[in-house]
């Protein structure tokens, strides 16, 4: 220990005096040490490109002088030899919160949704202007944990809000204060999708609501910095005076990244990327954002199947994470995508290495992970003359290791930082396991020691006995001591020893009566032993390489591993239900083509086409559901009345089984509306169910534009204990409407004049109803409310498009007829909440009749997949045709939503979606037998038996490999049970900013 | 103050609007009547294409062939001819609350749960309102009779059972407290997010522990009633029937461990009358279900599979593996809007159709094997002669929404009406604009 503290000491003393020497001193003289230190004989890492063997690194005052093979060094140098070991620039982590409490929870009992500030931007959580040195404390006791892991300098943030403010760079220096160690107080503005947790503001609720929040602070801070705003709003002015720096962005998981990009994209900003570890999943999309990405390593543990129980209710999506995540680094490199690895996101630091390892395992290249975690977190932070290299002019920044660092066996020994180092592994002990023969009075011993670089121990054999024994090995002494053969007595037998060079040691040893001896023992079998062992690793790294999932789109059960391509297909001998003048042609063919229906008719041919005999079967247009939740992880943004400015189309979710699920049932298209939270709803994503495809390509090309809206019990909170948001009455509710599309008009006037306006996103979809160039699908239950709304519209000069629910739209049908507004309903649902008291399932036949288009629709991700079933229920209820009720899941909600030029009936040139049924599709007997979009076959009911082995198969593969790393002695986690929380319009479970 | 007074206006609103009465009960059968012509769904799996069904003071008396010669004179009685149409017996709903709850979100409507994880006491039939719009709504479905089971709690209490057209609960009830049902511990839980731990589901570290809590109250229940102490204790009182044998035991479980341990926890303590309801996972552990003679409610068919893994037909075929494996099988229907959804009792069964079983083993499934377990077999379930009269006559397919229209529908010989809360607003819209049929 001496060792250490005297050099410890020594560059103390060097330090406490550096970059003070304005500072007054009252403890002693001012002494400026300038002397060199010289670390000599290593192998030099200069960075990850250039390696000098038996090189010399010197340095003065924290930083690098010269590194080289012939350094010349100043007679004032303290020299280090390090031969044998080698030197690397040390680490840096470029995403932490170092030295940072998070705030603490903001309680209390009413919703807040106003912001709690001013003279700030309206909305809390927007924080532009916070310094993380306001609140930053340096840990030394983190940074020693840091130091462990090979870090010596970390850029840390306020982890908390949307935006944050700025970071700052840290130099993990535990021998100065901060006027050493910060590097650059203000290096990057973070921002994240999570709301701050120190203020209560409602909104965001939702993910889509941070999107459109993050817009429209763009937006003000443009209006803001060109001179319209005569009020002072501190938060955009920072942001305006943060824009030159790096923005670092929190998204967590790769469909985060994607849609953490596009809105960068829109304001011309390329943000620096915190990703999940899952970015492998879609890589292509993932490289065409051109971002630096962040990854964090925290792979997940194998999971404990010991209980086949609980092990069935393991998805294959998580057990697949846990199998292919290690290789998201490797496969990021292969496709060119730059990145700076992170231990942020991981439960404990210490696993960083192990980690770093199962990467390399799973095929990283060394030179990709050194520089993942050096030259290109000093790129992004506009640093690399000072970090990430040990080119003379850096920081003295550097590791001391015993050999390769990316090597398991490695010992970091030392970890220097500006200069000072931090001292982790004693050099001077020597790695002495093995196996060693004394003999002692006359015994022969067998003495076997083992970790002897962290936790040695030893285990000592005479004749056939094995003896107790306690060891420990510090400052380059073993001390040892040991029970006698002896078991009548309890008498020990002491020994100190040091080891020398050749693996043998020697000392002395002290006999239960005290006398003392000499002690020698050498070792003979220890490095063959050693060989052995490494050998024996190194094959288990491999069999781990050996396998690795295939990744699917989407990458769970039933993904395709190619996606699907359009065929040109002849259905032969059919029931065709054409939607069209035709109605339902017997016997016939339909021949599809280039994604389209290219011909209907009997005995048709065409060359080159796959024909499927579907005699006895039937063929209808692809099932359109005008209300879905599925495929989207948010869908209410509660955070205000209205909410026009958010859409769905940016957090549609591509990995949802309902996709698949619906697609079974005949779905091919769906409109995927905003929650029924408020009255002015989101605008919404109208997609095809192209399972495999991603998000981009789920929607519609040139898509008809909509936007929620929502009346009743819904909106005006009927059911929450609080009553604080306006309206809390239907009354309320006419007059949000008559506020906003005033606002709208006024706006919209204003923008046509040329003159100078805000951009407001909200405003601007308003404009857009008012313009007829977005049409309203309105939750509706009761006649009053549904008429008031046509009324409000009819006032502004446009129509409603489509009443959804619309449950009593029965007794409203004349009128909805008049002002022709369409209505899409439930086939039976009723009774559960007031206003649908006076709901009936002969809803669909009365407004049908009366001549109102009428679509049958879900809002439910079960009833979705039986649509077809829901619509028959109108021949029973009310006694629509057959005809007429297939086309309320078809042909009525196509026009509904504008599609019915391009889908909704079986007609030469419309795309081809449509579904093969086993037997009458309004029965109950039917079953989709294939699913057909734009020609591809999404989903085939043989196909997916197939994949239900492949599945099988796969998971157990994937079992006994976590029983393997059980077994291996490897830490493992408890199973747990994936859920898709089944989201309706009343939905607001969905909360990104509550991780 | 304000919520107060917005509790009152509810209050009022809903008086106000279920002051119309259910469909006056029909009065008992008068005349004989006889169903000639129809394909007769007995119930217990076969069909009789072409028959003759004859009703008098409430009972089927006879079920004949009709193609075949018969001595049979329709003299003195109500004649329907019903050629082409078909005849069911009246559906089961088993497992239901309709009846506890009227308006899901409106909590002064809500009699499903009470206080207590042991509620044995604790009977359903109470507040079965007979006069409920959503139980009226059934017939026309051909929905006649159901179980009442309260939901809440480890043990939430005693059901009974009743037809669906009747003046009040007393009226309504054909055997009454005749189960006892148990939710069994679930094998995952949940974290507890306010603590800051994982709320995704884990398995149950109480798991143990809660069967453990079950097991002695199960054991002190058994004492209690082999004594003969004076102080009443009510809820072990309402445990008797279980050890008796007069009261069923239904235990919710899904989860194959979860379902394993239920059984032997009912053998352990000697209670051989048991039915698992939920039963999800009961497709791997057919043999055993077999073995240990153990009947099922099946849960909604129409649900989605648990498992993102899962076939996405699971619900829809687990009947087939059930029933294909000897094991006796009755459709549930609990889950989101139960009791308005109730109703869909046949097209739950019509999808087992298109998923392998035959009609007439789906017809079964919402007939006479959940009347066998609902221990009302002996009236109920089948259209044999000396059964009650409880039965309906569809236009054509009950099974298929397609088909599905009720013409008549009879319980104990009593023809009812199938005017509902929701036909009468029908009538007087469809009137209004002139689009009638």
């Amino acid at each position: 220990m001496i060792k250490i503290h005297l050099r410890l000491l020594i560059f103390m003393c060097s330090f406490s005096l550096f970059a003070q020497d304005y500072f007054p001193s009252n403890s002693g003289v001012i002494a400026n040490n300038t002397n060199y230190t010289a670390l000599t004989n290593a192998k030099i890492h200069v960075s990850a490109s250039e390696v000098i063997d038996n090189g010399t690194l010197l340095i003065k005052e924290g930083k690098v002088i010269s590194v080289g093979k012939s350094v010349s060094i100043p007679k004032n140098t303290t020299t280090i030899d390090l031969e044998g070991k080698e030197i690397y620039p040390s680490f840096i982590d470029i995403y932490t919160s170092f030295g940072v409490k998070k705030p603490k929870r903001a309680t209390g009992n009413l919703p807040q949704y106003e912001a709690s500030r001013s003279g700030f931007y309206w909305n809390d959580h927007i924080m532009p202007e916070q310094d993380v040195m306001a609140s930053f404390k340096y840990d030394d006791k983190a940074a020693s944990e840091m130091h462990k892991l090979g870090f010596g300098v970390v850029n840390t943030h306020m982890p908390d809000g949307i935006v944050r403010g700025t970071g700052a760079l840290i130099a993990l220096n535990n021998n100065a204060d901060n006027s050493m160690r910060v590097i650059d107080g203000e290096t990057a503005q973070h921002l994240s999708f999570s709301k701050s947790v120190a203020s209560r503001q409602s909104y965001p609720s939702s993910l889509m609501g941070s999107m459109a929040l993050l817009r429209q602070m763009y937006n003000d801070a443009k209006w803001y910095a060109d001179g319209n705003v005569d009020t002072r709003d501190l938060s955009l002015e920072a942001l305006n005076g943060n824009k030159n720096l790096l923005q670092i962005f929190e998204a967590n998981g790769r469909a985060n990244v994607m849609r953490a990009d596009k809105v960068g994209d829109q304001f011309n900003i390329q943000y620096t990327i915190v990703g999940g570890g899952d970015e492998y999943e879609r890589i292509d999309e993932i490289k065409s954002t051109n971002a630096t990405l962040i990854l964090p390593i925290d792979f997940q543990l194998a999971y404990d199947v010991d209980n086949a129980f609980l092990a069935k209710t393991l998805s294959l999506s998580d057990m697949r994470a846990w199998n292919q995540e290690p290789h998201n680094p490797r496969i990021l490199s292969e496709n060119g995508v730059t990145y700076a690895l992170t231990t942020h996101g991981l439960k404990s630091k210490k696993s960083f290495k192990d980690n770093l390892m199962k990467a390399i395992e799973s095929g990283l290249s060394k030179q990709k992970a050194l520089e993942a975690l050096t030259t290109v977190p000093a790129q992004l932070l506009g640093k690399s003359n000072e970090l990430g290299t040990l080119k003379a002019g850096s920081y003295a920044n550097f590791l001391i290791t015993s050999g390769d660092i990316f090597d398991k066996k490695t010992k970091l020994y030392e970890n220097w930082v500006q200069g000072t180092p931090h001292f982790i592994t004693d050099m001077a002990i020597k790695d002495i396991d093995g196996d060693y023969n004394f003999k002692l009075a006359g015994k022969l011993y067998q003495l076997k020691i083992s970790g002897s670089s962290s936790k040695p121990s030893a285990k000592l054999v005479s004749g056939k006995n094995e003896l107790g024994t306690k060891m420990s090995y510090k400052n380059d002494w073993v001390t040892m001591t040991f029970k006698t053969a002896d078991t009548t007595k309890t008498e020990f037998i002491r020994i100190v020893a040091s080891p020398s060079s050749g693996k043998s040691l020697s000392g002395k040893a002290t006999m239960p009566n005290g006398n003392d001896y000499s002690f020698y023992a050498s070792s003979e079998v220890k490095s063959a032993n050693a060989e052995g062992e490494k050998g024996k690793k190194g094959e288990n790294g491999k069999t781990k390489d050996a396998y690795m999932s295939p990744v699917t789109y989407p990458n769970m059960a039933y993904g395709f591993t190619e996606n699907p391509k359009a065929e040109t297909i002849l259905f032969k001998n059919a029931t065709i239900w054409t939607n069209e003048g035709d109605g339902v042609l017997e016997n016939s063919d339909l021949l599809i083509k280039d994604g389209k229906i290219a011909k209907v008719g009997k005995d048709l041919n065409a060359r080159n086409a796959k024909v499927i005999d579907a005699s006895g079967k039937h063929i209808t247009a692809g099932i359109i559901d005008e209300h879905s939740h599925i495929g989207a992880v948010s869908i209410n943004e509660g955070g205000h009345n209205s909410s026009a400015e958010v859409t769905i189309e940016d957090v549609l979710d591509d990995e949802d089984i309902d996709i698949y699920r619906n697609l079974a049932g005949g779905v091919t298209s769906i409109q995927i509306l905003h929650g029924s939270a408020n009255p002015i709803g989101g605008r919404s994503a109208i997609i095809k169910l192209k399972w495999g495809e991603s998000v981009e390509n789920l929607v519609y090309d040139n898509s008809p534009k909509f936007i929620k809206f929502a009346l009743g019990e819904n909106v005006k909170q009927s059911r929450s204990r609080f009553n604080v948001r306006f309206p809390q009455s239907r009354m309320g509710v006419e007059q949000v409407y008559m506020d906003y599309f005033s606002r709208a008009k006024a706006y919209d006037e204003l923008k046509k004049s040329g003159k100078p306006y805000r951009k407001d996103t909200e405003m601007e979809v308003l404009a857009e109803i008012l313009n007829k160039e977005r049409f309203i699908s309105c939750h509706s239950y009761v006649q009053s409310e549904i008429n008031m709304l046509m009324k409000v519209a009819e006032k502004f000069d446009f129509n409603i498009n489509t009443f959804t629910h619309i449950l009593e739209g029965y007794k409203v049908a004349d009128k909805m007829k008049a002002h022709g507004v369409g209505g899409s309903t439930f086939s039976d649902w009723w009774a559960y909440k007031y206003e649908v008291n006076d709901a009936i399932p002969y809803n669909a036949a009365i407004m049908h009749k009366v001549g109102v288009v009428t679509a049958i629709n879900s809002d439910d991700a079960e009833m979705s997949r039986r649509l077809n079933q829901e619509a028959a229920k109108s021949i029973k209820y009310g006694g629509v045709s057959e005809e007429d009720a297939l086309k309320f899941v078809t042909l009525n909600p196509a026009k509904l939503l504008h599609l019915d030029e391009r889908v909704g009936s079986i007609k030469v040139g419309k795309d081809a979606d449509v579904v093969l049924w086993s037997d009458h599709p309004l029965s109950v007997y039917a079953k989709a037998e294939k699913t057909i979009i734009e020609g591809v076959t999404y989903f085939d009911i043989e196909k997916d038996k197939q994949m239900r082995e492949t599945i099988k198969k796969e998971k157990s593969t994937l079992v006994n490999m976590m029983l393997q790393d059980k077994n291996k002695g490897l830490k493992t986690q408890p199973v747990r049970k994936k859920e898709k929380v089944l989201l309706h319009c009343d939905s607001m479970d969905f909360n990104t900013t509550e991780k | 103050m304000k919520t107060f007074k917005n509790i009152n206006l509810v209050l009022i609103l809903l008086c106000f609007s279920f002051s119309y009465a259910q469909q006056t009960p029909a009065k008992d059968q008068a005349m004989d009547f006889a169903i000639v012509g129809a394909t007769a769904h007995i119930g217990n799996g076969t069909v009789i294409d072409n028959s003759l069904i004859i009703v008098s003071n409430g009972k089927i008396t006879r079920v004949l062939d009709n193609s075949q010669p018969n001595a049979v004179t329709l003299q003195a009685m109500d004649i329907i001819d019903a050629k082409g149409k078909h005849v069911y017996p009246g559906f089961i709903v088993a497992n239901g609350t309709l009846g506890l709850v009227e308006v899901d979100a409106v909590k002064a409507s809500n009699d499903l749960s009470e206080l207590g994880t042991f509620n044995p006491h604790i009977r359903s039939i109470i507040a079965y309102n007979a006069e409920s719009k959503i139980v009226e709504s059934m017939r026309p479905n051909g929905v006649l009779l159901g179980q009442v089971v309260p939901r809440s709690g480890r043990i939430t209490g005693t059901s009974s059972v009743v037809q669906y057209d009747a003046w009040n609960w007393e009226d309504a009830a054909i055997k009454t407290d005749n189960g006892l049902h148990v939710n069994w511990p679930n094998s995952f839980s949940r974290g507890r997010w306010w603590l800051g731990e994982d709320p995704g589901l884990k398995p149950n570290k109480n798991y143990s522990k809660q069967v453990k809590e079950l097991d002695n109250y199960f054991k002190e229940a058994k004492s209690y009633n082999n004594g003969s102490t004076k102080d009443v204790h009510l809820p072990f009182e309402g445990m008797a029937g279980v050890f008796d044998g007069t009261k069923r035991l239904y235990i919710s479980a899904n989860d194959e461990k979860g379902i394993t341990d239920a059984v032997n926890f009912a053998k352990s303590h000697g209670i051989s009358n048991i039915t698992i309801v939920g039963a999800y996972e009961a497709g791997n552990m057919t043999e055993f279900l077999k073995q240990n003679n153990i009947s099922v409610f099946l849960r909604r068919v129409h649900t989605r599979p648990n498992a993102e893994d899962d076939d996405y037909d699971l619900p829809f075929k687990l009947a087939k593996k059930l029933v294909d494996a000897g094991v006796l099988v009755a459709l549930e229907p609990s889950g989101q809007m139960e009791r308005m959804n109730s109703r869909n009792l046949p097209f739950y069964a019509g999808t087992t159709v298109a998923y392998g079983l035959t009609k007439e083993q789906a017809v079964q499934l919402i007939t006479e094997n959940p009347a066998k377990i609902l221990g009302i077999d002996d009236m109920y379930g089948t259209l044999e002669e000396g059964k009650s009269a409880t039965l309906f006559i569809s236009e054509g397919d009950a099974l298929d929404m397609r088909t599905n229209k009720v013409m008549h529908a009879f319980i104990d010989g009593r023809k009812l009406s199938l005017e509902t809360h929701q036909t009468e607003l029908w009538q007087r819209y469809a009137k209004k604009y002139g689009v009638e049929d």
